[in-house]
């Protein structure tokens, strides 16, 4: 079930990963776009996704579910520094602003994956659900990179 | 949540006030008439500092080891999915940047999580970094000494699935060879400064 759950995504955003272009999934007035998780280190520590969703509309909307079979318990975070000291309180609402964009991505915001339900490796993909506060709800698919990766390998278009 | 946050900025403050008053008897204990008193929240330099704690490779390690080379350290742990990674790879394009002179650095990530980051399991995780980096820990002791002589926090928080984060300090604090602490490096620093500072305790 896994396996099938795995591998059948990854060989379509393989095939457009080498194409170039990091896959795009739309929901209302709001482009998902680059979204990529790392590789863990067996399946104990928790997992992380990153994406950018870019609002083409003149109303605001906000980030404020995400949903995966990856993980038991998957959350908005972000990763605040107050007087030197890195914490990750849990963020309820991501503001994405009208004709903006905003980035979930390494030292801010970021969905933190917590029980994970197998160890991620490089290569494999995953499928997630955000649900946005006017919008509603996107599956999209998640690639994983390395552990060391900085950004996707996909190249992410202008937004 | 903002009660949250004050409760663990508080906490913070506690842990702070405590690692300043440990380190400050660790030094007076250690050099018999006290010149002035060191800052409250800058770090000692490497040569009144007397912390020891286990290397990823088993070895045993102390501030003395570090002195004659420049020094580059920050805190972390393993289980840490955003900040601890991001700085590694921060740290892994500095020393691109730098080039071979990267290799004259002694660089440490300290684990602020005994409970989970054993000798082994800092081990399997520095190994997936960069070769020069050295993983360190020790008992919840050992840990609370050298945060304490570094000035550094952190904090164990609770998760509602019974598990567990760490707050800590997320800076990267940089030596001169002979131990004295020349600056720190902030998470969210641009990295056009970071550079140039780590190329001012290599030269």
């Amino acid at each position: 079930m896994k396996t099938l759950l795995y591998s059948v995504p990854f060989l379509l955003i393989a095939s457009s990963a080498i194409a170039g272009s990091c896959p795009q999934w739309t929901v209302g007035d709001l482009v998902i776009d680059a979204a990529w998780s790392k590789a863990t280190i067996g399946d104990a520590r928790p997992g992380i996704i990153y994406f950018t969703v870019t609002n083409t509309g003149a109303e605001a909307d906000n980030l404020t579910g995400i949903a995966t079979p990856a993980a038991e318990m998957p959350m908005l975070h972000e990763t605040v520094v107050t007087d030197g000291i890195a914490s990750m309180p849990h963020a309820p609402a991501i503001p994405v602003p009208a004709n903006g964009s905003v980035s979930l991505a390494p030292g801010g915001y970021h969905g933190m994956l917590m029980g994970l339900t197998a160890a991620l490796a490089k290569g494999d993909t995953f499928p997630a659900t955000l649900t946005f506060e006017r919008a509603g709800t996107v599956e999209i698919e998640v690639a994983v990179e390395a552990l060391t990766a900085r950004e996707p390998t996909c190249r992410q278009d202008a937004s | 949540m903002p009660t949250r946050r004050q409760l663990i900025l508080g906490t913070g403050g506690i842990l702070a006030l405590a690692a300043g008053t440990l380190a400050l008897g660790a030094w007076r204990s250690r050099s018999g008439v006290a010149p002035a008193p060191p800052s409250a929240d800058l770090p000692l330099p490497l040569t009144a500092m007397s912390w020891q704690l286990t290397s990823h490779l088993s070895a045993r390690v102390g501030p003395g080891d570090w002195v004659g080379r420049p020094a580059l350290v920050f805190f972390g742990f393993t289980w840490c999915p955003d900040v601890c990674p991001t700085t590694l790879m921060n740290i892994a394009g500095w020393l691109e940047e730098l080039g071979s002179e990267a290799d004259k650095l002694t660089i440490a990530l300290i684990s602020v999580d005994s409970e989970r980051d054993t000798p082994e399991v800092m081990s399997e995780y520095v190994a997936m970094f960069d070769p020069r980096i050295l993983g360190l820990t020790g008992s919840p002791e050992e840990i609370a000494l050298t945060a304490a002589e570094f000035r550094i926090r952190y904090e164990k928080v609770p998760r509602d699935d019974g598990d567990y984060t760490m707050n800590h300090t997320a800076g990267v604090f940089l030596f001169y060879p002979d131990g004295r602490f020349a600056s720190i490096i902030d998470f969210h620093e641009d990295p056009q400064f970071a550079v140039p500072k780590i190329k001012r305790i290599l030269a």
